[in-house]
C-alpha cells in the first residue's frame, strides 16, 4: 500500500530496501549514514519479507558480503560514506569486473583523509571515474530528494539488473540527514528462489541444477587477449549504458545565457540561485545531471552552442566541471565554484560567483 | 585356492611423474618410466603388475587423478 | 573364477572422482591441493550435494580450483571469501557453501575476515591449506611460515625480531564460540588422505546441521616453493611442520 510519511534522507533508504524487495543488506557504521542499518535493524524485515540484514566487521567485508550475495542473483545492497567507500573500492572493481549487480548507497562527507563528518561531493572522482582499479564503470545517479533517495534505490536495482553492473547512489550528508516528505510506494515481493534460476541461470551460483552446467563468477582471465575480449565486452556495455540511460532535468534554460550544473544537493541550492537571478533580470537555467554516469554529454553540449558560459557548481575543489568542459568542447566557457571540507554553499555566494566568473565580465 | 589381486591403470598422459604413487605402494609395483609423456613428465608405470594386492594406496595420494584401480579375487 | 582381475565396474576401488573435470591442474607435479580437491570432489558427490554446493575459490594457488571440481563457484578477492560464504550461506541456508583457502588468503590477509565469519557462527566449511608459504608468487614468507625457515623474503631464514612467530589460526579459531569443529589433518600418506576425508564430511555435515563454522585445516607441502622433490617435501613436512602443526582434533562440540 502506497504511503505518504515525513523522513530523514537515510531512513528511506531502509524503507526502500524493504519494499523494493532487497535480499540483503550489509553495512558497517559511519557518519552520516548509520541511521540506514539502525532502522533496517529496527525495522526487522528477517520477520516480515525475509530480507537479511548483517552488521559486517568492516566495510571490505561489507562489500565483498555484497559480492557473495549477488553472485547468487539475490537483490543485495550496501551503504557507507566517504572513507568506507574508499575500502570498499577494491570490491567494487570486483563486481565490476564479475558483471554482478548491487546497489550502493554513498552518503558523501568531506576528505580527503578522515576529513569532516559535513555534507561533501568530493566523492564525484571517485564515483564515476572509478575509484577501484581497472576500465570500469558504475552506473551512478545523484538524489536531490529524500522522494529520490527512495526511488534511486528501486531504479537501482533495475538498472543494476538490466545491465549487470553495480549502481552507485552518490548521495550527500544534506539529503541523507535532511527531512521530507516523501511516498513510500506499494511493497514488491522478494523474488523467489525458482524466479531466480529462471532470470539468471546463465550466471548466477546456486548450487549447479541439473538443468544447466555450473557457473563460475569471476573477474580473472590468465590470458591477455582474453581479458581485453572481456574489456571489450565491458566497454560495448558502457556504451549501451551511456546510449540509453542519460537522465537530467533543465530548468529555465531555453533562453539561458548562463547555465548553471549542479547535482545532489548543489543543485537545490542553485535552484535559488536562478530565481534570484531571474528576478534581476539575468537569464539564467540550470541543468541537473540525474545519472552522473552515464553523463549528460550531449545535453551540455548543444547548449554549449548557444549559451555564454557554464559554471558547475560542486561542494569540491572542481569535479564534475572537468566532464562539463569535456562535453562543452570549447564552445562555450566553464567555470567552476564550491565550498569544501564540509561547508555548503549559500545561494548568494554561488551567485556572486556567476557575476564574478561571467554576468560581471 | 583364490587370492586377492589388484591392477591398476595410470593415464600417463595426465601424470606428472611426481613419484609420489611410487612411494606409497606398499608392495613396490611402480615406478617412474625413463620415457616421458607429451608435457615431458617422467611418467609413473607399473613394473610388476603380478604383485599389485588392489590396495589403491597409489591412486589415495595420486594429486591428478591420473590413477585407476581394480580388484577382485581370482585363481591363485 | 577369473584368472585375471578384469576391469567391471563392480571390481572398482579407485576411479578420478566423477566431479573432478577433465581439465589438467596447473600445480605443479606432487602439489598437495590435487588430494585435497579430490577430497572434497568425493564427499561433495558421496553427500549428494552436487547440486547444492557453492564453492568460493581465493586469490593463491587455488585462485582456479573452479576449473577443477564441477559445482558453482565464486572467485574471491583476497583473503574475502568467508565474507562471501557469510552473504550466500545466509541468503541459500539450503546450501552447502564452503571456503577453499591457502595461509596466505586466510591467515594473513584474511585474518580479520576469517575470525569473524568464526565468531559469528557462520554455517560454513573452510578448507584451509597450510603449506606455510605464498606457492602463486613465487615462495614468499607467509605468516606460518616456520622460524628459521628460508623463502623468497626470509633468505636468511624466519627471524623473530624481523618477521615475529608462526600463526597458529586453527588454535585462534578453536576458541571461537562460534567456531564447532577444527581439525588439523594432512594429505601426505593413504592413511591420512582416508582421515582428511572423514573431516572434511565431518565439516561440510556440520555445516548442514547449521552447528557453526568448521575449519579443516591441511598441513600441506609446497615443493616448489620448498625447493625439495615432492617426496622429500613430505618427508621435510613430517619431521619439521608437524612439530609445530601436530595433526588432530582442536575443536570440536559434537564430540561428548
Amino acid at each position: 500500500m502506497e504511503e505518504v510519511k515525513l523522513m530523514k534522507g537515510n531512513e528511506v533508504v531502509a524503507e526502500a530496501a524493504v519494499r523494493c524487495g532487497c535480499d540483503g543488506y550489509f553495512g558497517y557504521p559511519i557518519t552520516p549514514q548509520s541511521e540506514i542499518l539502525e532502522t533496517l535493524m529496527q525495522m526487522r524485515p528477517w520477520e516480515t519479507t525475509g530480507m537479511v540484514v548483517l552488521q559486517a566487521e568492516s566495510e571490505v567485508a561489507a562489500i565483498n558480503m555484497v559480492y557473495g550475495g549477488a553472485a547468487c542473483g539475490k537483490k543485495v545492497m550496501t551503504s557507507s560514506s566517504s572513507p568506507g567507500i574508499s575500502l570498499m573500492c577494491e570490491g567494487l572493481s570486483y563486481l565490476a569486473g564479475a558483471e554482478l549487480p548491487c546497489v550502493v548507497v554513498n552518503v558523501s562527507r568531506g576528505g580527503p583523509g578522515l576529513g569532516t563528518i559535513q555534507p561533501s561531493q568530493a566523492d564525484y572522482f571517485q564515483a564515476v571515474k572509478g575509484g577501484g582499479h581497472g576500465d570500469y564503470h558504475l552506473i551512478v545517479l545523484a538524489p536531490n530528494s529524500v522522494q529520490e533517495m527512495y526511488d534511486f534505490v528501486f531504479l537501482g536495482f533495475e538498472l543494476a539488473f538490466r545491465y549487470l553492473n553495480p549502481v552507485m547512489i552518490l548521495s550527500d550528508g544534506v539529503i541523507g540527514q535532511m527531512m521530507e516528505k516523501v511516498v513510500l510506494s506499494a511493497p514488491v515481493a522478494r523474488w523467489t528462489d525458482e524466479q531466480i534460476a529462471a532470470q539468471s541461470s546463465s550466471w548466477a551460483v546456486y548450487g549447479k541444477p541439473e538443468t544447466r552446467t555450473r557457473n563460475i563468477v569471476t573477474s580473472l582471465e590468465l590470458e591477455a587477449d582474453r581479458q581485453e575480449k572481456v574489456n571489450l565486452k565491458l566497454i560495448e556495455k558502457y556504451r549501451r549504458v551511456a546510449a540509453e540511460e542519460v537522465r537530467y532535468e533543465t530548468s529555465l534554460c531555453e533562453d539561458a545565457d548562463y547555465v548553471l550544473v549542479a547535482y545532489g544537493s548543489s543543485a537545490r541550492i542553485c535552484a535559488k540561485v536562478v530565481e534570484m537571478a531571474r528576478e534581476e533580470g539575468h537569464k539564467v537555467g540550470l541543468l541537473r545531471p540525474i545519472t552522473l554516469y552515464p553523463f549528460p554529454t550531449k545535453a551540455i553540449r548543444e547548449l554549449a552552442d548557444r549559451v555564454k558560459g557554464f559554471l558547475s557548481v560542486e561542494m569540491n575543489a572542481g569535479q564534475m566541471v572537468e566532464d562539463v568542459r569535456l562535453a562543452a568542447e570549447h564552445c562555450a566557457p566553464v567555470a567552476h565554484y564550491g565550498r569544501m571540507g564540509g561547508v555548503v554553499h549559500s545561494p548568494s555566494e554561488v551567485y556572486e560567483a556567476l557575476k564574478r566568473e561571467f554576468i560581471n565580465q | 585356492m583364490s587370492k586377492i589381486k589388484g591392477k591398476v591403470l595410470i593415464d600417463r598422459e595426465r601424470c606428472k611423474g611426481c613419484d609420489l604413487c611410487v612411494v606409497a605402494c606398499p608392495v613396490h609395483i611402480l615406478a617412474l618410466a625413463d620415457q616421458v609423456n607429451a608435457r615431458g613428465y617422467h611418467f609413473s608405470m607399473v613394473q610388476q603388475p603380478e604383485s599389485c594386492i588392489g590396495c589403491a594406496s597409489c591412486a589415495l595420494v595420486c594429486p591428478d587423478s591420473c590413477i585407476t584401480v581394480y580388484r577382485q579375487k581370482v585363481e591363485a | 573364477m577369473a584368472a585375471e582381475v578384469e576391469m567391471k565396474p563392480e571390481n572398482l576401488v579407485y576411479a578420478k572422482p566423477r566431479l573432478i573435470t577433465d581439465k589438467t591442474m596447473h600445480y605443479c607435479p606432487g602439489c598437495s591441493h590435487g588430494v585435497v580437491h579430490k577430497l572434497v570432489a568425493e564427499v561433495i558427490d558421496e553427500m549428494g550435494l552436487e547440486h547444492d554446493a557453492i564453492g568460493i575459490s581465493p586469490v593463491g594457488c587455488a585462485v582456479l580450483a573452479y576449473d577443477y571440481i564441477d559445482i558453482d563457484w565464486v572467485e574471491s578477492a583476497h583473503g574475502r571469501a568467508t565474507t562471501l560464504a557469510t552473504a550466500i550461506k545466509r541468503l541459500r541456508p539450503d546450501k552447502m557453501v564452503f571456503t577453499y583457502q591457502g595461509d596466505g588468503d586466510l591467515a594473513a590477509i584474511g585474518t580479520g575476515e576469517t575470525i569473524h565469519a568464526g565468531n559469528r557462527g557462520e554455517n560454513i566449511t573452510i578448507i584451509f591449506i597450510n603449506n606455510a608459504i605464498y606457492g602463486m608468487t613465487g615462495g614468499q614468507m607467509a605468516p606460518t611460515t616456520l622460524v628459521g625457515m628460508k623463502t623468497a623474503t626470509t633468505p636468511y631464514g624466519r627471524d623473530t625480531h624481523l618477521n615475529g612467530y608462526p600463526y597458529k589460526i586453527g588454535e585462534v579459531m578453536s576458541l571461537l564460540d562460534g567456531v564447532c569443529y577444527v581439525t588439523r589433518q594432512s594429505v601426505h600418506t593413504p592413511a591420512a588422505v582416508r582421515k582428511a576425508k572423514k573431516a572434511i564430511r565431518k565439516a561440510f555435515e556440520n555445516s548442514m546441521a547449521g552447528r557453526g563454522l568448521s575449519l579443516v585445516e591441511i598441513v600441506a607441502t609446497c615443493n616448489s616453493g620448498w625447493k625439495l622433490s615432492p617426496v622429500e617435501a613430505n618427508r621435510w613436512m613430517e619431521e619439521h611442520m608437524m612439530e609445530f602443526y601436530p595433526l588432530g582434533d582442536l575443536k570440536d562440540t559434537e564430540k561428548k
